[in-house]
């Protein structure tokens, strides 16, 4: 399979003046581990732009199915923060200002406290993994994203051993969320792992999508990316990390409980009440060859079937 | 002009066009004519949009006795069945589409889906339903089947209450939609029960009224 250059609409690259007007460049703070952030009037100005960022590929971890188009992956997104159609964020989520950004770390660990987007970032390499993704509503893409692993990032707040879990959180703020005005779900949306789901190699802490980062309605600017669980579980604008004793109650589990599960690993023989989880339809396929077989843990079972041995998936789902 | 030439020269050509629009906005949704698109998901949408019609169809349907008897409007029922068969074509495209471009012709799949999944069962039923509405609703059938046509064209109620339900327990958890249908159908049928109950009353206080076609 040869490798697949990312596919870049011409209208979603930073025009050339306005890239280098920017003075908080972000590719640059990382790539030299800079730990100053400097501020810039512009971002809040357009809080939709995105910037390039500076990575490597990880072959590892990537599949090597082509990935969809940028366009299907920014234009089709469940955000119920932004509306309820898969329309609605890239329509509606303007309004989200992903600069400055903060996120609060808390709970079962020795380093606790508030740190800004490019303190999370600090030090941390990027790399970009071509990953599947599964809806729990039975589609499916595959995704270019960039970022490093959840691992590398907890480890610096040196979880103790009370903490099994890891809660996180989306932002609160109906101003910047319209849809949360709505209790379509119990605002905020809160997410949840087993530590050691968490702590997997392939568990990542995702700051951008082909090579840039993250458009709003994708869940800028950083979202956690689990690509073995269905999609819900992969939280979006996050604002807290959370070490928690007991199992987070999570947003669509405690929407329906009986519908969505805390484990949610993508599993063709564990189907939905209402819907059937044996095939998916994959997205931007042609017409006539986009449904196929959903895999075990969507493909990535070698890597994380480990994990639940002993472990009764169908109560467990 | 008279009422008759009226209906057939000028309103049913309209009504026959604008029923297509949807078709046609699809179609080139589908094909990408016009700078439409049917977005990241097109079979999604299709399929979406054609239920969506069948059901809007069922309710404008549903519509024409209730504007006849409220509004006056006694040459309205002249459209009826042109809007019905557009609620079966709209309702048999939504089937073509799962089964064709969605299930991609696995057969097993749709099998498994009308057996296991409450919502396509019913969802099923309803097109079922629609089949012999559609079969009999040319002239000759009318006459050939008489009063006992009238008892077959009942069917449309519960054909629009497995609609919406199927709608309603289709949908992942905005259910607002499919409550405005079921809002709406509640007051159509609502009326025909209010009605009914009126001639039961004046029928038992002695008049001798026959009964209403609705």
């Amino acid at each position: 399979m040869k490798l697949e250059i990312p596919r870049i609409a011409p209208s979603d690259i930073t025009p050339q003046d306005t890239f280098r007007n920017r003075r908080a460049i972000l590719a640059s703070l990382l790539a030299a581990g800079a730990t100053s952030a400097l501020r810039t009037s512009d971002a809040a100005a357009d809080p939709q732009a995105t910037r390039r960022l500076e990575y490597t590929r990880n072959a590892q971890y990537s599949v090597t199915e082509p990935p969809n188009k940028y366009e299907e992956i920014t234009s089709y997104n469940n955000f119920y923060e932004f509306g309820t159609d898969k329309e609605d964020p890239k329509a509606n989520a303007g309004s989200l200002k992903p600069e400055p950004w903060s996120v609060t770390v808390d709970g079962e660990a020795e380093v606790k406290g508030k740190f800004t987007l490019e303190d999370i970032l600090k030090g941390q390499a990027l790399q970009e993994r071509i990953y599947r993704f599964r809806c729990v509503e039975a589609w499916s893409m595959v995704i270019p994203w960039v970022g490093f692993p959840l691992s590398a990032l907890l480890a610096r707040f040196k979880p103790t051993s009370k903490a099994k879990y890891v809660e996180l959180t989306t932002l609160y703020d109906p101003h910047q969320m319209p849809g949360q005005r709505t209790p379509i779900l119990h605002w905020p949306y809160v997410e949840g792992l087993r530590i050691d789901e968490a702590m997997h190699p392939l568990t990542l802490f995702v700051v951008g999508l082909y090579g840039q980062t993250l458009p709003n309605q994708d869940g800028a600017p950083l979202r956690l990316i689990v690509p073995w669980k269905y999609g819900f579980k992969s939280i979006k604008s996050i604002v807290k990390i959370n070490f928690t004793e007991r199992q987070p109650r999570t947003a669509w589990n405690e929407a329906a409980p009986n519908e969505y599960g805390f484990y949610a690993n993508v599993n063709p023989k564990v189907d939905h009440p209402r819907w059937s989880q044996a095939t998916e339809r994959h997205i931007g396929g042609s017409f006539f060859n986009s449904r196929r077989p959903t895999l075990p843990f969507n493909g990535y079972a070698d890597l994380v079937a480990d994990l639940y041995k002993g472990m009764d998936l169908r109560r467990n789902f | 002009m008279n009422v008759e030439q009226r209906y057939r020269l000028i309103y049913k050509p309209v009504v026959f066009a604008a029923g297509l629009i949807p078709f046609a906005w699809l179609l080139c949704g589908a094909f990408g004519w016009f700078d439409l698109s049917l977005g990241a998901d097109p079979v999604k949408k299709l399929e979406h949009e054609c239920g969506k019609w069948a059901l809007n169809f069922l309710l404008i349907t549903l519509l024409v006795t209730p504007l006849r008897q409220l509004a006056g409007l006694t040459h309205l029922p002249r459209m009826r069945r042109m809007l019905g068969l557009f609620a079966f074509f709209y309702a048999v495209l939504h089937f073509t589409v799962y089964l064709t471009l969605d299930l991609e012709f696995n057969f097993r799949e749709l099998f498994g889906d009308i057996a296991k999944r409450p919502y396509i069962t019913i969802g099923f039923i309803a097109l079922v339903l629609l089949i012999p509405l559609a079969v009999t609703s040319t002239n000759k059938m009318m006459r050939r089947l008489g009063r006992r046509w009238q008892k077959l064209h009942r069917l449309i109620y519960v054909i629009a209450v497995l609609g919406v339900w199927h709608f309603y327990w289709q949908v992942k958890r905005d259910v607002r939609e499919p409550l405005i249908y079921a809002g709406i159908l509640a007051l159509l049928l609502g009326y025909r029960w209010a009605r009914a109950q009126q001639r039961k009353a004046t029928s038992t206080s002695g008049s001798a009224t026959a009964p209403e076609r609705t």
